[in-house]
């Protein structure tokens, strides 16, 4: 469906995103009780956690789940090296933090430091009564004593390779793995 | 030409005036700023992004908005902040600027906020600290106070989002004002189509009109169908000579007024940078009115304070 956008270099048979959206949905339902928020880290757990509100719409009403965003650039721990990145979109957590389950959603799950710099930001917001990690694709290299309750899929991959999730023109999400010379970023 | 305020990759550096800097760089900082608006109204009103970095206030000038917004946006950051009101201290006793500054580098500070009566006084130190230290110009004399014109914008375009589509009037002492030429340039960089200025002749600047604004003399022509009134304070601690005829006189012919208010769009919004002369330039029924945004403008200068901090530290 969503081939096209693939550029595969290494990891051939990258995984249908939409159908491990549909996997994510699954394992995410048991944890949706009343007093729960889902946040959704920018940009790609915004488009998940977006999608999740359509798939899991039954169970959010009946538990009036809320739901909010993190944008953790202020909160990133290689500020000091590269300063503040061009883009960033504030924060929206339009509820009470203080004794909510909370819920983060992240696309791929890679060193922990967005995890980190997520979790630091929603204590700034108040006292959450658990903090839930939840990631589409676990592709393995933390460097955090930081790991996600529930993924869809585990990816090894290489410090090389750099996986991304794409949203496409019609909503659909993709996945894309782009091969670097030099190890990436180590704060995706 | 070697432009002070950017680095060679053209991230900004220094913040000395709104002139020269991109209209990309001037985006920026106002899509960071919106971002740190919510910061305000949470449980912890701070972000860790300036943690471990001192902040230097250094006030040549009386200031108390400037100075406060200032001190509270880089305490938001986590900075430590010393404020020095330097025109009762070292001056007084014969120190030279840059000794001040020296002795504060000294002292490990990595940013300085200035204000000074002097035009240039924030380039003169930003040309003489070394790269690790950035300069943000909280006012210089007659020529420019970027932050209030990146507040007042912002202000503006929270109320009025499309700015290409705007009719801006700025009213009073246009002559003395750092603001009202950072308003200008901040305006016209963003694509503001119709900038005007109402100011009797004597508090205008020679050939104003090549900043690429429509000059008017008499106020209610000039507010007819504008859609944002951005006030200007009054002076009278810059004026040496007779300007005008009296504070009175002023106020009946340049004073804002709810019947003048009036011949704007409807939906007009008011600014002002503050310290306002009510009865002056403004009547207090419009600064306390429903189309005034002053309040407002005092809480987004700490967003936008935070911002330029923000993007000038990190990234060594």
């Amino acid at each position: 469906m969503t081939s096209e956008n693939i550029k595969q270099s290494g990891a051939d048979n990258l995984p249908n995103a939409e159908e491990l959206l549909n996997i994510l949905a699954q394992k995410l339902e048991p944890l949706l009780r009343p007093n729960t928020a889902l946040v959704g880290i920018q940009s790609g757990g915004v488009w998940l956690m977006n999608r999740l509100l359509t798939l899991l719409k039954s169970s959010i009403d009946k538990n009036a789940v809320e739901h909010g965003t993190l944008d953790v650039s202020f909160y990133r721990d290689d500020y000091a090296k590269r300063g503040l990145k061009p883009e960033n979109r504030p924060s929206q957590i339009p509820f009470e933090v203080e004794n909510k389950h909370i819920i983060l959603i992240d696309d791929v799950f890679y060193t922990g430091r967005t995890t980190r710099a997520a979790v630091n930001e929603l204590f700034d917001y108040g006292r959450p009564a658990s903090v839930t990690l939840v990631a589409l694709v676990n592709r393995g290299g933390r460097e955090l004593p930081i790991a996600p309750q529930i993924v869809a899929a585990d990816i090894p991959l290489h410090a090389t390779q750099n996986l991304q999730l794409i949203q496409n023109a019609n909503g659909n999400l993709s996945l894309e793995l782009i091969s670097t010379k030099v190890a990436q970023d180590t704060n995706e | 030409m070697n432009n002070p305020q950017l680095d060679a990759d053209g991230r900004l550096r220094h913040l000395l005036s709104i002139e020269g800097l991109p209209k990309k760089i001037l985006n920026q900082i106002l899509d960071t700023a919106e971002s740190f608006v919510g910061v305000a109204e949470r449980e912890v009103k701070k972000v860790p992004l300036l943690r471990g970095k001192t902040v230097c206030n250094l006030f040549f000038e009386n200031s108390t908005r400037t100075r406060t917004t200032f001190e509270i946006a880089a305490k938001r950051l986590s900075a430590d902040v010393i404020s020095l009101n330097v025109n009762t201290s070292s001056q007084s006793k014969g120190e030279t600027i840059l000794d001040t500054v020296d002795n504060l580098i000294a002292m490990h500070a990595d940013m300085f906020v200035v204000r000074h009566s002097q035009s240039g006084a924030a380039h003169f130190i930003a040309r003489h600290v070394p790269n690790h230290i950035h300069v943000i110009n909280a006012g210089d004399g007659r020529h420019s106070h970027p932050t209030q014109g990146l507040l007042d914008v912002f202000t503006v375009r929270k109320y009025k989002p499309d700015l290409h589509n705007l009719r801006v009037a700025i009213v009073g002492d246009v002559l003395h004002s750092r603001v009202a030429r950072s308003e200008i340039h901040a305006l016209t960089t963003l694509g503001v189509p119709e900038v005007r200025v109402i100011a009797p002749k004597t508090l205008l600047p020679a050939q104003v009109e090549k900043l690429g604004v429509h000059v008017f003399h008499d106020m209610k022509a000039g507010l007819k169908d504008v859609d944002v009134v951005m006030m200007l304070r009054l002076q009278n601690e810059r004026m040496n000579g007779a300007m005008l005829p009296s504070a009175q006189e002023y106020f009946k012919t340049y004073g804002l007024t709810q019947e003048k208010l009036s011949l704007a769009k409807p939906d007009a919004i008011v600014l002002h940078p503050g310290p306002m002369n009510r009865g002056v330039e403004i009547d207090s029924s419009v600064a306390d009115g429903v189309q005034s945004v002053i309040l407002p403008q005092v809480t987004y200068g700490i967003a936008v304070r935070m911002a330029v901090m923000a993007m000038l530290s990190g990234g060594s």
